[in-house]
């Protein structure tokens, strides 16, 4: 008997797979995004413009005919050890062009999958160097750490007058310790003392990190960690009392620290791609599709904020199909020689890439401070490179 | 002064960690004195615990769903012993150890569908949840209630297991299953029972730790699971004092570390002191001497 239901279940197991049969004429983009893990909650949000933008476009014209798009997600559980496995799920289920990772490390891990697959990839939020240096398969919309990093330190050093920054950052993540490094760089750079730590992984308990920032006087605590690690960093500074301004890059932009810091006696300010009211077709638009469906409304942390994340993943979209179409095949190779020219008006502003690592050419970050009484994020300034 | 003022708050962190690993820590010696098993899904028991709180706690007032979170983990841990280790009894002492592991991941498992993959908030508990300054230290009440908590329940535990027909019943089966069945005690009402009462301190620690550290992922149990299985071996695996001293001497070390700035370190040193302590010292600081029954 048992035998038999273990058969049973096996076999349901077997037909589950092999239900989804596509259609003719579809053209499949894969979305390469964590969903569980540290970056779950960014990833979901990232999914989620990708979603929106297929719904708002379902069909793209390739070559004269007319093909539904098909979004094929895979999991990469926030992990550079999982990401390779979900990058070739994504290969063999052949796809055109790969949207994501939210989360460097998991990009840098899937890159040389693709690369060798030969299937281009658009990077969405992925922000450390590594991800696109030296692989002609990976592109990116999003600015990069060195120039993000700087832009924080000119930050700190403008309106704070800061003098000495805290730097936490996560070991063995790889967006983690870029960003922290050039950080650390561009405010040395302009006359700051640096006191760095690191946490591991698992870490929950951060009362020692915020007591040393506290002892050592630093003017702010810069953590670029993952939105988990942030939940807790913020309620440890302020159940601590610290004083200091907490800084964080664009992973921080997420209504999982507006709820973290709702209510406490703290000062977080963020650097990221899109404010919210920058495009009001696309923000009341998106607002209506989340609302209407539950789960959408829980993947985006139970309320309609949204994320700038979200509105790179809606332009990412938009990109790949203006790359398909400028290369008039549904061939990942043809893709990808037509990538490099290709050009899109998004809601973030003009995507083009370079032409050293395909990287987007942006010279411009938005700085955010969260309200903790109205738990939305204000506008604070555009912040260039000084 | 300035060399307290600075070092207090170091000394408070290690103290509370100490005393939420020392009451996991329990659930892992007192199962392991019992059934010579190492219980691995005692961490994601601790993991469900705070789940069912940040779950229940939506749906109805705390005053009911701490009790009921309590009631649930308690169920949770006697029904893993009934399902995964009761039918093993008679197998291979690896065998059982495969099932807890197996339980452990499908306890992950299961957290992570519920939870979609996200980390949940942890309901903030009224009074302990609350900041207090000690001398120049700002820090919640529960760092303070944590141990003094643990000292008072561990007292508590004593008390039974040494005072009462129950704690001598379980003293017994520690000893030899097969006499005490002889002797007319109900062996698995006994392992039950210990079951219980270790899931029920899971629960407490996971209410103390989960409010200094308010965010619930499915392997938040994972980590402090992990250092609370060293305690208990530093301690020496079997008694309950030993895994609490080394609960705490663990928690107290870690913070220091962090504190002189090895932070790089904090989780290395704790492991590094498992594997000296197997070298060094193999039965703990007070673990029961290695006498092979023949």
């Amino acid at each position: 008997m048992k035998k038999m239901v273990a058969l049973a279940v096996c076999a349901a197991m077997c037909f589950a797979g092999t239900m989804s049969v596509s259609a003719a004429e579809t053209v499949k983009i894969g979305v390469f995004e964590p969903a569980s893990g540290d970056n779950g909650a960014g990833g979901k949000q990232e999914t989620l413009g990708i979603q929106y933008a297929n719904s708002v476009a379902p069909t793209v014209e390739i070559g004269g005919t007319e093909y539904n798009v098909e979004l094929v997600v895979v999991d990469n559980e926030s992990s550079a050890e999982k990401a390779p496995t979900a990058a070739s799920q994504l290969v063999s289920e052949g796809v055109s062009v790969v949207l994501g990772t939210y989360g460097s490390g998991a990009a840098i891990a899937a890159a040389p999958t693709f690369e060798q697959a030969g299937v281009p990839a658009i990077g969405v939020t992925c922000t450390n160097p590594q991800v696109t240096e030296g692989n002609d398969h990976y592109f990116r919309i999003c600015f990069l750490d060195p120039f993000q990093g700087t832009v924080l330190a000119n930050f700190a050093a403008d309106n704070f007058e800061a003098k000495k920054a805290y730097v936490l950052t996560k070991l063995g993540d790889d967006y983690s310790a870029g960003l922290g490094f050039y950080f650390s760089e561009a405010f040395q750079g302009l006359g700051g003392e640096v006191i760095q730590d690191t946490f591991p992984e698992g870490n929950a308990d951060f009362t020692s990190y915020i007591t040393t920032a506290i002892n050592e006087g630093a003017d702010v605590i810069f953590a670029p960690t993952s939105t988990e690690a942030a939940q807790l960093i913020i309620d440890t500074a302020a159940s601590q009392g610290a004083e200091m301004p907490l800084l964080a890059g664009d992973t921080w932009d997420s209504n999982v620290i507006l709820s973290a810091a709702e209510g406490k006696n703290i000062q977080v300010y963020v650097t990221t791609f899109y404010q919210e009211g920058g495009n009001e077709e696309f923000d009341s638009g998106i607002k209506e599709w989340i609302n209407a469906d539950s789960t959408n409304l829980a993947n985006n942390g139970g309320n309609d904020t949204v994320a700038a994340v979200t509105a790179m993943g809606y332009d990412a979209y938009f990109t790949a199909l203006e790359a398909l179409k400028n290369a008039g095949s549904t061939d990942p190779a043809a893709v990808t020689e037509a990538l490099p020219s290709t050009t899109c008006t998004g809601v973030t502003g003009a995507i083009a890439f370079d032409d050293v690592n395909g990287d987007a050419i942006r010279d411009t970050a938005y700085v955010k401070v969260a309200n903790t009484e109205t738990a939305q994020w204000d506008f604070v300034a555009e912040q260039g490179v000084n | 002064m300035d060399f307290i003022s600075k070092n207090l708050p170091y000394l408070l962190a290690g103290i509370s960690v100490g005393g939420q690993y020392a009451l996991i820590a329990i659930g892992y010696t007192m199962v392991y004195g019992i059934l010579r098993l190492i219980n691995f899904a005692h961490g994601d028991i601790f993991t469900v615990a705070a789940l069912v709180l940040v779950y229940s706690s939506t749906i109805m007032p705390l005053y009911l769903s701490i009790p009921l979170t309590l009631v649930a983990t308690v169920v949770l841990g006697l029904v893993v012993e009934r399902v995964a280790y009761k039918p093993l009894r008679n197998a291979p002492r690896m065998s059982v150890m495969i099932s807890a592991i197996g339980v452990s991941y499908l306890l992950q498992n299961l957290a992570l569908y519920i939870t979609g993959g996200l980390a949940q908030t942890y309901p903030a508990i009224p009074i302990i949840s609350n900041t207090i300054k000690i001398g120049p230290a700002t820090t919640k009440i529960v760092t303070v209630v944590t141990p003094v908590l643990t000292i008072v329940l561990v007292f508590a535990l004593m008390q039974l297991i040494n005072h009462t027909k129950i704690g001598m019943a379980m003293r017994s089966v520690a000893n030899d299953f097969e006499t005490s069945r002889l002797m007319g005690i109900k062996v698995d009402n006994i392992i039950s029972m210990t079951f219980v009462i270790g899931s029920f301190l899971a629960a407490v620690g996971s209410l103390l730790y989960f409010t200094n550290y308010a965010s619930v992922v499915p392997t938040s149990g994972a980590m402090p699971g992990l250092k609370a299985f060293v305690a208990a071996v530093f301690g020496g695996i079997g008694s309950i004092p030993g895994a609490v001293i080394g609960a705490f001497i663990i928690g107290i070390c870690e913070n220091i570390i962090k504190g002189l700035g090895w932070t790089t370190f904090s989780d290395a040193f704790t492991f590094a002191l498992l594997i000296v302590i197997l070298i060094v010292k193999p039965t703990g600081l007070f673990g029961e001497k290695a006498t092979d029954k023949v």
